[in-house]
């Protein structure tokens, strides 16, 4: 490829087709290069479901209020305090205007959604999915006369002092090629599908993680960016991680891999013994933390237990449970040690105490003189058949990424680098310092893809 | 390297297996009628599973939406998963046995028994035309028509009956109210499982893109039928009722019904075959697509024929037309229980049993 680009998009997911398509509509002339083949393509966009969305009044298909206050109070709530302010205000306000944007280009979302989710107020959920979304981008684009290049694998973004002079990029294991343009546009995720980057950062053990979305964040561009002295934001060490199905793929399980019946079960580690309290509170507000409480048992796995009270009361999973009509077969089916088991489950048992249970609120129905006491929805395992899950964590995204300022440029210590933006999981970290707040990754995403796809069309204007 | 001797899954075994996914999913929520009625379980019966492959419309749109369709290792087709129990649970309940699966997967048995029709009705207009008569009636006598014609109507529609009685029983319908009916009639009348849930209509002829081409094409036939049936009961009720036979002036009932009628079908069919020649095949059911191809050519042809009929009104032209069009209107009631045309029962039944599921919650 010898023709000049006006601007080259890294990566296919939410946040790059945002920033090309907002680039394409000022007349520039726009490359997206796609590390994924075509089948897989749109990176983890590809697993998402909503777009976490700040409005100070109904605006379809969000009902009531949510504004930038109570918005940026439940992210903090979350990060804990490790937020960028100021970029964190500015995703959240920008978010309402993205909504619209969103629908004109193509984006669909469910009519106020039926039944259990109580999410309607502050998330808009595409209708079909983040696929779907990644499908209308992805039609806008070609309908716009952006060059969409699919398994095209960018090796090395080459640096010369602050400008980005082209890219070296690899297409379906094609030798590199060179690919230049005026202004670049990284939005290519993290790195949490690298198992050996994951493994050097957290330690071994990492191994056994399953990774929830796409294989092909790899954190090559990433890579490359901070060996060249990109300034960087996030702790380098950490992911995110739930407790999903330990029988889910290793890569893309997505969705169906997540276990909602941690809050009703018991939950032992490979020696048969519990260590947390299941019942700490209601499973939105828990399911983000039990991926790194996994994480931290022997060969990092748990078995959630459950007996026949229980089974109805939680989403079905896409595998079945491992079934037996007492605790000692059911943990010798699990390939646990029977006896240990069945001491846990009689210890368990005999620290339960009467009381009404109610499922979907804190019931206080506790556990009395337990070590490691379950606080809420303490039944005892007494009603055959029993059920039990394997537990393992699974890894959303990692926290690293590239620093930017408000305008979503990339910088260095020398300044700014004057023609490259980034958007997405690779500067997510700027704002999501820990914790996740469901929808809000999307946010992040469209925001900067479109303050980036603006910045560098003005900059080739 | 180890050979895989697990037997092939049956189609209502790998339907479950790829609900049971989808049910722990539901991101399509919202595209059609059947995730509402997939929700509702957590288990899925035989039963169940019909019912919800009557309620797919094939309209696509949760196979693009979704993120584990092949080379993901889940493997989802849920359109061509559904369309295969769909078709099984027509040949399974369709009666007598020996024709269904004939009939539905092969276009030319479908042609087998059209030329039989055609030679019959050449015969018939040869050897018995009748003395006097007006009309086609010069060439064929009224009384004959309706001996022929009464008993190669009625007898399928009372097959099809007895078909959608057994399936009622399979998806456990409970009882009909007229409320049902009436929400199900809305459901059809606009073919609202084919807009998408978003009123950007399906995907079919261009990939993850939606239209409302097929839609369009699809309500073209479809009021064309009825339109037409209108024009044939019309004709009926003034032959019977008010002592006039055919034919019929333009201003006539039979003919306001029956000319705009056939030209509606004769579009819409020639539309749902181009649709159809660019969709991909591999998310249906394959194994039917030539016999659903010989179905919409054929309603095409009785159309078609009919239109010429009327345009041929007075020529020489008449008695050949006159022959080829009785064929092919007798092939297509024949085949009403064994050819694709029984999805407009079951489709409307299904949405029928879902107004009342949806009601017991």
């Amino acid at each position: 490829m010898t023709e000049i680009y006006d601007i080259a998009v890294v990566g296919g997911g939410n946040a790059a087709l945002c920033a090309a398509i907002t680039a394409a509509k000022t007349g520039a002339r726009v490359i997206i290069l796609e590390g994924a083949p075509e089948p897989y393509r749109g990176g983890n966009s590809r697993h998402t479901r909503n777009f976490r969305c700040m409005h100070r009044g109904p605006m379809s298909p969000l009902t009531g209020t949510y504004e930038e206050e109570e918005y940026f109070h439940d992210l903090m709530l979350v990060t804990k305090g490790k937020t960028d302010e100021h970029l964190a205000r500015l995703a959240i306000r920008t978010s309402e205007e993205c909504l619209p944007w969103m629908q004109e280009h193509g984006v669909r979302f469910q009519p106020s959604l039926s039944g259990t989710l109580s999410l309607s107020r502050t998330n808009a959920f595409f209708l079909g999915g983040g696929k779907a979304l990644v499908n209308a981008y992805y039609n806008t684009a070609a309908d716009l006369g952006i060059e969409i290049v699919y398994q095209a694998q960018v090796r090395h973004v080459h640096r010369d002092g602050q400008r980005i002079t082209h890219l070296e990029v690899q297409i379906a294991g094609a030798p590199a090629t060179r690919i230049e343009a005026r202004a670049f546009v990284l939005a290519s995720g993290g790195f949490q599908a690298d198992i050996d980057w994951l493994a050097r950062a957290w330690g071994p053990s990492a191994r056994n993680f399953l990774i929830r979305g796409t294989p092909y964040n790899r954190g090559v561009v990433l890579k490359d960016m901070l060996d060249q002295g990109a300034d960087s934001v996030g702790d380098p060490t950490q992911c995110h991680a739930v407790a999903i199905d330990g029988r889910a793929p290793k890569y893309d399980g997505g969705i169906v891999t997540r276990l909602d019946c941690v809050p009703f079960s018991i939950v032992v580690n490979r020696d048969g013994q519990r260590f947390y309290d299941e019942g700490e509170d209601t499973w939105p507000k828990r399911y983000a933390i039990w991926g790194r409480l996994v994480a931290a048992q022997p060969d990092q796995v748990g078995y959630a237990l459950i007996d026949a009270k229980s089974i109805d009361l939680f989403m079905p999973s896409v595998f079945p449970p491992i079934v037996a009509d007492t605790i000692p077969e059911l943990a010798a089916k699990l390939g646990l040690d029977p006896a240990a088991v069945a001491a846990t489950v009689q210890q368990f048992n005999s620290a339960c105490r009467p009381g009404p249970f109610h499922p979907t609120e804190l019931d206080g129905l506790a556990t009395e003189g337990l070590e490691i006491a379950k606080t809420n929805w303490a039944r005892p395992l007494d009603t055959p058949p029993f059920y039990g899950y394997q537990l393992r964590p699974g890894v959303t995204f990692t926290y690293l990424g590239l620093k930017v300022s408000d305008s979503a440029q990339v910088h260095s210590p020398e300044g700014p680098i004057t023609n490259l933006w980034a958007a997405g999981e690779i500067m997510a970290g700027s704002i999501l310092g820990q914790g996740y707040l469901a929808g809000f990754g999307m946010t992040i995403g469209t925001v900067f893809g479109r303050i980036a796809g603006k910045e560098a069309a003005a900059h080739v204007a | 390297m180890s050979l895989d001797l697990a037997p092939a899954l049956s189609a209502t075994e790998e339907a479950r297996r790829q609900i049971e996914i989808c049910n722990a999913c539901r991101y399509c929520e919202g595209f059609c009628s059947v995730f509402p009625a997939m929700t509702r379980n957590k288990a899925f019966a035989d039963g169940d599973l019909t019912h919800l492959a009557n309620l797919c419309h094939n309209c696509r749109g949760c196979h693009y939406a979704c993120q584990y369709t092949p080379p993901h290792e889940f493997a989802l087709n849920i359109p061509a998963a559904l369309a295969e129990v769909r078709h099984e649970s027509w040949e399974r309940l369709a009666r007598p046995q020996a024709l269904s699966k004939l009939f539905q997967e092969r276009g030319v048995a479908m042609a087998g028994l059209l030329t039989v029709a055609l030679a019959l009705f050449f015969w018939l207009i040869a050897a018995f035309r009748p003395a006097g008569g007006e009309g086609f009636y010069a060439y064929m006598a009224h009384n004959l028509m309706v001996a022929i014609f009464a008993p190669a109507f009625i007898l399928p529609l009372a097959l099809i009956a007895l078909s959608l009685r057994d399936y009622w029983r399979e998806v456990g319908g409970g009882r009909v109210r007229l409320r049902h009916l009436a929400q199900a009639g809305r459901m059809a009348g606009r073919m609202r499982n084919l807009d998408g849930g978003h009123g950007d209509g399906c995907n079919f002829e261009d990939g993850d893109r939606f239209s409302h081409r097929r839609r369009i094409a699809h309500q073209l036939v479809m009021w064309g039928f009825l339109a037409s049936f209108a024009a044939t009961s019309s004709g009926t009720v003034l032959h019977y009722v008010f002592d006039w036979p055919a034919p019929y002036p333009i201003w006539a009932p039979p003919k306001l019904f029956g000319v705009p009628g056939g030209i509606a079908m004769v579009i819409g069919t020639g539309w749902l075959v181009a649709l159809k020649l660019r969709a991909d095949p591999n998310l249906g059911a394959r194994r039917v697509w030539g016999g659903e191809m010989a179905f919409v050519l054929l309603l095409g042809a009785v159309a078609a024929t009919g239109l010429a009929l009327w345009l041929a009104t007075g020529t020489a032209a008449v008695a050949p037309l006159l022959a080829v069009h009785l064929a092919t209107v007798m092939t297509l009631f024949l085949l009403m229980p064994f050819s694709k045309m029984v999805h407009g029962f079951f489709r409307f039944t299904a949405l029928v049993a879902e107004a009342g599921k949806q009601e017991k919650g």
